[in-house]
């Protein structure tokens, strides 16, 4: 049983492929939907039954003749996690596409293009809307039928159902609840079923639910005790509760019926149930009763679907958007208005060379009005990009590759890379404001090494003589470093409590190994290995081994460990108080062959503490502490003689628990608490929990970069905070502010009012007198200021959370933000969430990134901007459930300050130069309006109009943001100061968006001003032949596509041959594209409006002039600004200049300047 | 305890967690692959821009535009001119009856003619353009009115014209060829030259209607139909004329190569102008010899057969003889365009080279410890 997490924690468990919850899955309709059900339900007074607990009929027998016997319905065994079928496909596809509000915008143009007479045909619209709906559909449809795969393989797979005394084979989607299936060896459950009989002797099966949980130790399920071995001959219902999604979990009670007999009952709890998704180990065969099936498995009811984060950039783009849409409308608007007022003079809506048509002159002028709006809309629209979501997310999806191949992220242990759950979050990478790790196995490798002990308040220590000391040859116990040592009959009980006191399971032996003989058992049992889901205990039991007790296995129920002497001791294991984070402690109940019946116990010193006597616990606690200082984790392990009355007691109390179906875990709970009282404290154990590799690097990059560290952990306030001082999160000079049970009780006053009293003072330290900081990034770049450490710990913050003081949360939260580093501790998981939620919704909104290994980390990654897994060796959880999963800590710095900042950058500009590019390219088109009489003629061309955004402009920018590194990767790890720059949405902040946005009217108005002065005289050849207006626009075409595009250029700092190809080729694909446009009456258009019209615009030498002009004048000021904001460019110059300086060592040592 | 967790949050992102478990399936079996490109390590060349590399581009487009500028002034003052209007809005102007009375419908041609006088010869070739002013040829409704189909020749669109080209698409149930409000609006001033020597006489001169055209609209874009059969007036029987026009198509030309759809002037026409005032080219003077300008110095007259009307839409109507130059027609605008952003690049790049002195000092002496 694991000794710090899993317990009872609600774990989210996905097997990825198979399971979904129905209801969750397709978000409000059917939620909407199943609550009407439910509601009906309950109106037509059907479904009370189903209310509290649902009964099954083993094998489908009749429970009674006498009975009628109505089977109920449950749902069939069927997984859907897929989300079409062949028939609903396209129309919900469609339905789920058009949602997005970008996609129904842009639909709506189309029907308004279909309907009203508009400049544009509708093709120009709808052939990318068809063109994005259709990739969309394809992956989606893609996708889908992948899970249909999945299903299917899962649903089809072929299961062993023993049916009236025949066993057949079925396939797996048509068990019944209350059929009895049988499963081999190394077979996943179908179902969540009852074990009733396994092919080992002692009812007993081993299971690993590595897919669920992500634990691969074998876990051990009992059957139902006293059934017949015939299944044949049961005669049993099953009464259990409605399915539920915690997987530990399960309250039942069997009625099993004999002839002439009362029926005999038994209780199940969740040691009886097999979970669907689990896989049988080390057992060749078992049978069990179906109780839950298909989407009513724990399993499938425990597939939460990813929250959809959303980042930032999507905000701001959302945001640009309205903007745009903004001017969108009233550009349409101040047309209409012009055009109608224009129209009022004489002669100009309707001279005699162009006369309306009939129709035209019927309509209303409301009407008419209106539709001359709408067709304004249509012809700007194209300010809105719809090729711009497109390219966001191939940015996105491409973009995390890069991430998944970073070779820095492998990590030869695990032989594994980093892993992307989501590729939406990669530039919320650049904007991470606070950072939640865990402790355990995030900070440190919750690799645990057995360091010292202390019995009776002698230490001992596993010293360097070990070598020689090894093993059980140490006739005089372990080795003391210290002058006196506790009696032998003490260390020896203390070793036994280590060897007895825990769920590890020795690992089976592999097929090749033959009979291990007697002497080498704990050699064997050493290289076996042992499994745990908890490292800690492993460490314990090793850590006993090398003083001579090893623990040989489980057998029979019976405990077997090696004494010093060799001795094979066994005890009979009579109980397991489990673990639990709330006791946070456990015991085992053992009957040693003498007969003596032990309670063994080890926890937490809090919770050991106050059971044992007062001065048992003087002896110890010095010791604990001065452990808990220094970083290790203590354990104090005690025990306690139960005479054969008490246990007996006990026996019975804990069975009838076991059996109540009603507040179970409460009962239990309560005679663990009586019986670990009055307990003698043997000694306590310390643990060494390594730093990871470059744990303190990392953190002080992190902090550099301007991120505030908060350190949530279940760990004890002393272990934490060594760690934290470990990793540099505290320095020597910090000053901490404590605000934790043991502050409060201090002041000797009411909790709450020493509360708000610290509070108020900790802020006047930390807030008001702290120098003001400027803008929240520069405050902490000089070591002048005083630095400040906040501690808190669970129970004080569930006290700051509760009403009567959530008022000073605010105050907490801003002592929060002026402090170095955040340390809470003794946090339950969901508390962890609660932080995050807290600082996530402070004002300001800040990024934040939880990072996490374990299961209890879960609640915290889901809740944050950015969830981080470490494949750490606590399972996969916190990696399933993460957006990002990386191997260890250390790469972090690369994912956060190389990764994260180039991905911001990136999809800023693209974002941004999205917005500007349409924006010059729309702007002449609608200063072309107070030219032709508002009569929504367009100045380009249809096929450029519609190719502008999907050609001739996307791939340069796409490129770029892919591979643009304005500071290369290896700079940014090393300077993270530079994280700051992009620091809090720096680039996509108004004033950015207002200076791209005056470049595209800068450039919209230079583009077709200049072409204008031009045509005053149209006469622009040698032959005196004049241009028309399709030659206008395809002049300021020309100048904007280079334009547009040599300004990326521009702002590309890394120019790799990808970047030359695509934007060089972009440009020539665009002059190749005209020629051949121009150069072929094409018969399916219906006017061959660009016919030879770019092939004589290039014979004309003031074309050439005029193209060449514009293009340098529009793009002098960008690089006039470049240019000037040259203090930024040496900076960077500077930095390389440094990185260089870096490498070789000896500059360092000349440069006054670093 | 965490049912918070899963309650809360809205399922839409399956997908990832699919695609993600198969990714790790990938990166289980195997290390990334230590290329450049997956390490983003390709070789990049990594330009900043700086005072000193861009100032000599300054200096250069300075070098290069100034005199490029003042070619292109020159060369655009050195072009001759003359531009005379005779719309007759005015009282005093000669064609101030015909505009008055001028319509569609008025069977006689009405006849004026103004008199100017050139104060500088015309050397070489001179073109002769008509403009219009005010006239909306790049209104929506009236660009679209074609049917670029049937120009090509195309015999089904003959008879059965583009619906764009509504209402000028049928006149007495028969299609009309050319189709649309462009064709329809075709100008049908005529335009004649005289010199009058100083002794009194009156010389026409040649105008010459061929070259007026894009090369590729003339013999490829237009087309008349029936290919070969040099008979337009049977090709287009079944036609009717534009409702403006005085005559048929097929009798714009006695030349056989410029009537029907390839009509040079119809074909200008057709090419609509980009701007509400714009110019179109009419005649070109052909320059006879070396000795003699084109255009002496001297008196002329421009009769004028006035059949346009622009009055009822405030138009003017304008007559231009210009000379013309390796860059067109007469147009300042670029030359000026030219010297002052050359002069501006000019001084900017004297501009960074101050900087560039103050910054580049301090430069240095940062760089000199490393």
């Amino acid at each position: 049983m694991p000794l710090r997490r899993g317990g009872t924690l609600v774990l989210h468990c996905t097997a990825p492929h198979q399971g979904s919850g129905r209801g969750l899955r397709t978000g409000d309709g059917v939620d909407i939907g199943t609550m009407i059900r439910r509601g009906l339900d309950r109106l037509l007074g059907r479904g009370e039954g189903r209310a509290d607990s649902r009964t099954v009929y083993v094998g489908h027998g009749a429970w009674s003749p006498a009975q009628p016997f109505t089977p109920p319905r449950y749902c069939d065994n069927r997984i859907v996690s897929s989300k079409y079928t062949l028939w609903n496909f396209l129309p919900k596809n469609l339905f789920e596409q058009f949602r997005r509000i970008a996609n129904f915008y842009f639909l709506i143009i189309f029907l308004v293009q279909v309907i009203v007479d508009t400049p544009t045909s509708p093709v120009t619209s709808g052939l990318p809307l068809f063109f994005v709906i259709t990739v969309t559909a394809i992956k989606q449809g893609f996708e889908d039928w992948l899970r249909h795969k999945a299903d299917n393989e899962v649903n089809k797979y072929p299961v062993t159902v023993l049916d009236g005394g025949r066993s057949t084979r079925k396939e797996s989607e048509k068990i019944r609840v209350g059929d009895v299936v049988e499963v081999l060896e190394d077979e996943t459950f179908p179902c969540d079923l009852v074990l009733l009989q396994s092919s080992r002797d002692d009812g007993t099966c081993y299971v690993t639910t590595a897919s669920l949980d992500g634990e691969s130790n074998h876990k051990t399920h009992y059957t139902v005790p006293d059934i017949e071995t015939d299944l044949l001959l049961l005669n049993a219902t099953l009464e259990c509760e409605q399915p539920q999604p915690d997987l530990y979990k399960f309250v039942g009670r069997m009625y099993i019926r004999r002839e002439g007999q009362e029926p005999a009952v038994r209780s199940l709890g969740p040691e009886n149930l097999l979970l669907k998704g689990a896989t049988l180990k080390n057992t060749s065969k078992i049978s069990g009763v179906a109780v839950y099936t298909g989407m009513e498995t724990k399993m499938a009811l425990n597939y939460q679907g990813k929250s959809q984060k959303r980042s930032v950039v999507e905000k701001s783009i959302n945001c640009f958007l309205v903007v745009y849409l903004c001017i969108l409308l009233s550009k349409a608007l101040v047309c209409t208005t012009l055009k109608y007022v224009w129209q009022r003079q004489p002669g100009q809506d309707e001279p005699w060379y162009n006369q309306k048509t009939q129709k035209e002159k019927d309509t209303d002028l409301y009407l008419k009005m209106f539709t001359d709006f709408l067709s304004f809309m249509v012809l700007f629209n194209f300010i809105i990009p719809v090729s711009m979501y497109v390219t966001v997310e191939m940015q996105k999806f491409l973009g995390s590759s890069f991430i998944t191949w970073d070779r820095d992220f492998y990590d030869p242990q695990i032989q594994e890379g980093a892993l992307v759950n989501t590729s939406d979050l990669n530039e919320e990478l650049g904007q991470v404001e606070h950072v939640f790790t865990d402790k355990t196995g995030t900070l440190t490798q919750n690799n645990m090494e057995f360091i010292e002990c202390c019995i009776d308040g002698f230490q001992y220590k596993y010293g360097n003589c070990a070598s020689e000391l090894d093993g059980f040859c140490v006739e005089d116990g372990p080795v003391n470093k210290l002058q006196r040592k506790a009696g032998r009959e003490r260390e020896e009980l203390f070793l036994r409590a280590l060897c007895l006191c825990h769920t590890v399971q020795v690992k089976e032996p592999g097929p090749g190994l033959g009979p291990v003989d007697q002497v080498d058992a704990a050699r064997a049992v050493e290289e076996r290995g042992f499994i745990a889901s908890s490292p800690d205990e492993v460490a314990l039991v090793k850590g006993a081994m090398r003083f001579g007790f090893s623990f040989l296995g489980l057998d029979c129920m019976k405990m077997k460990i090696q004494n010093r002497n060799k001795e094979i001791e066994e005890y009979d294991l009579l109980h397991v108080l489990n673990f639990d984070p709330v006791r946070r402690r456990m015991s085992v109940i053992v009957k040693s062959e003498a007969g003596e019946t032990l309670l063994f116990c080890k926890g937490a010193d809090v919770s050991i503490f106050p059971r044992v006597r007062e001065e048992e616990v003087m002896r110890i606690r010095t010791h604990v502490e001065r452990n808990a200082t220094e970083g290790y984790r203590t354990l104090c392990v005690a025990y306690k003689k139960l005479s054969t009355e008490a246990f007996a007691q006990a026996d019975a109390s804990l069975r009838e628990a076991r059996l109540a179906l009603q507040d179970r875990e409460e009962k239990l709970l309560n005679i663990y608490d009586q019986l670990e009282t009055g307990m003698n404290l043997i000694g306590a154990t310390a643990v060494e929990d390594r730093l990871q590799e470059e744990a303190t690097v990392t953190m002080e990059a992190l902090q550099n970069a301007g991120m505030k560290v908060w350190v949530l952990t279940g760990d004890k306030m002393e272990t934490a905070k060594s760690t934290c001082y470990a990793c540099r999160l505290f320095q020597r000079r910090t000053e901490l502010l404590e605000l934790t049970v043991r502050t409060l009780e201090a002041g000797g006053q009411k909790c709450e009012g020493r509360l708000h009293e610290l509070l108020l003072d900790y802020h006047r330290r930390a807030v008001q007198d702290a120098p003001p900081a400027k803008g929240g990034v520069s405050r902490s770049w000089s070591s002048a200021v005083q630095d400040y450490g906040f501690i808190i710990d669970g129970a004080t913050l569930s006290l700051l959370l509760k009403p009567p003081s959530s008022r000073y949360t605010s105050l907490f939260l801003e002592i929060c933000q002026n402090c170095a580093a955040v340390l809470c501790c003794r946090m339950a998981p969901l508390q962890k969430a609660q932080i995050v939620r807290l600082v996530k919704n402070t004002k300001g909104s800040p990024i934040t990134l939880s990072v996490g290994d374990g299961a209890n980390d879960v609640s915290m990654i889901l809740e944050a901007h950015v969830g981080i897994g470490i494949k750490g060796n606590e399972g996969r959880q916190a990696v399933r459930n993460s957006d990002y999963a990386v191997p260890k800590l250390k790469h972090l710095r690369k994912l956060l300050l190389g990764h994260g900042h180039l991905y911001y950058v990136r999809i800023a500009q693209l974002v941004q130069y999205f917005f500007y590019k349409n924006l010059c390219f729309i702007l002449p088109q609608f200063l072309y309006q107070f030219f032709c009489g508002y009569s929504q003629q367009p100045l380009y061309d249809a096929a450029y109009l519609m190719m502008y955004n999907i050609c001739f402009t996307s791939m340069p920018i796409l490129a770029y943001s892919l591979f643009e590194q304005h500071i290369c990767i290896e700079i940014l790890m090393d300077n993270a100061i530079l994280y700051r720059e992009v620091a809090r949405n720096a680039s996509l902040r108004w004033g950015p968006f207002l200076h791209w946005t005056a470049l595209g009217i800068y450039q919209g108005l230079l583009f077709f001003f200049g072409v204008h002065c031009l045509f005053r005289n149209p006469a622009l050849q040698d032959n005196g032949q004049v241009y028309g207006n399709w030659s206008f626009g395809t002049i300021v075409f020309t100048v904007m596509v280079f334009t547009v595009t040599l300004k990326l250029a521009l702002d590309t700092r890394h120019w790799t041959w990808i970047n030359h190809l695509v934007i060089w080729g972009s440009l020539a694909f665009y002059v190749f594209f005209s020629f051949f446009w121009g150069g072929i009456i094409w018969p399916f258009l219906k006017q061959q409006r660009l016919y030879f019209v770019f092939a004589n615009l290039l014979s004309s030498v003031s074309a050439w002039l005029v193209i060449i002009l514009l293009i340098l004048l529009s793009l002098l000021p960008e690089v006039l600004l470049v240019v000037l904001r040259k203090p930024r460019a040496s900076h960077i110059q500077q930095l390389k200049m440094r990185s260089s300086a870096r490498k070789h060592r000896d500059f360092l040592s000349n440069t006054g300047v670093i | 305890m965490m049912a918070s967790g899963y309650s809360a949050k809205e399922e839409d992102g399956h997908l990832p967690g699919a695609s993600g478990a198969a990714g790790s399936g990938v990166a289980k079996s195997k290390k990334p692959d230590n290329t450049a490109f997956k390490q983003q390590r390709l070789p990049a060349w990594q330009p900043i821009l700086t005072a000193g590399t861009v100032l000599p581009a300054f200096f250069v487009i300075g070098l290069i535009f100034i005199p490029i500028g003042i070619g292109l002034y020159v060369t655009s003052n050195n072009i001759k001119e003359f531009e005379i209007d005779y719309t007759g809005a005015d009282m005093s102007s000669p064609c101030f009856n015909c505009s008055q009375s001028s319509s569609w419908n008025s069977t006689w041609p009405c006849r004026c003619s103004i008199a100017f006088t050139l104060d500088q010869p015309f050397e070489s070739n001179v073109f002769m353009y008509y403009g219009l002013s005010n006239f909306y040829q790049n209104h929506r409704r009236y660009v679209k009115s074609r049917d670029d189909s049937q120009l090509n020749g195309d015999k089904s669109s003959l008879k059965n014209p583009s619906k764009e080209c509504e209402p000028y698409r049928t006149s007495d149930n028969k299609p009309i060829a050319p189709c649309g409000a462009i064709a329809n609006s075709l100008f049908n001033d005529t335009l004649e030259l005289f010199y009058i020597d100083p002794n009194g006489t009156r010389t026409q001169i040649p105008l010459m209607k061929k070259g007026i055209a894009w090369w590729t609209d003339k013999h490829v874009k237009f087309r008349n139909p029936g290919g070969t059969n040099l008979n337009l007036s049977t090709v287009f029987q079944g036609t009717a004329k534009p409702v403006n026009w005085h005559k048929s198509v097929y009798e714009l030309d006695a030349d056989l190569e410029n009537n029907g759809f390839i009509n040079e002037d119809f074909i200008v026409w057709m090419r609509t102008a980009a701007l509400p005032t714009f110019r179109k080219l009419y005649r070109i003077i052909q320059k006879k010899s070396n000795m003699t300008p084109t255009l002496p110095r001297g008196n002329y007259t421009l009769d004028i057969t006035y059949n346009y009307p622009v009055l009822s839409f405030e138009g003017r109507k304008r007559m231009i003889l210009s000379t013309i130059s390796w860059m067109g027609g007469k147009n300042p605008f670029l030359g000026l365009a030219y010297i002052t952003v050359g002069s501006v690049c000019f001084f900017l790049g004297v501009v960074l080279l101050i900087i560039h002195h103050k910054y580049g000092n301090r430069n240095n002496s940062a760089d000199i410890p490393n």
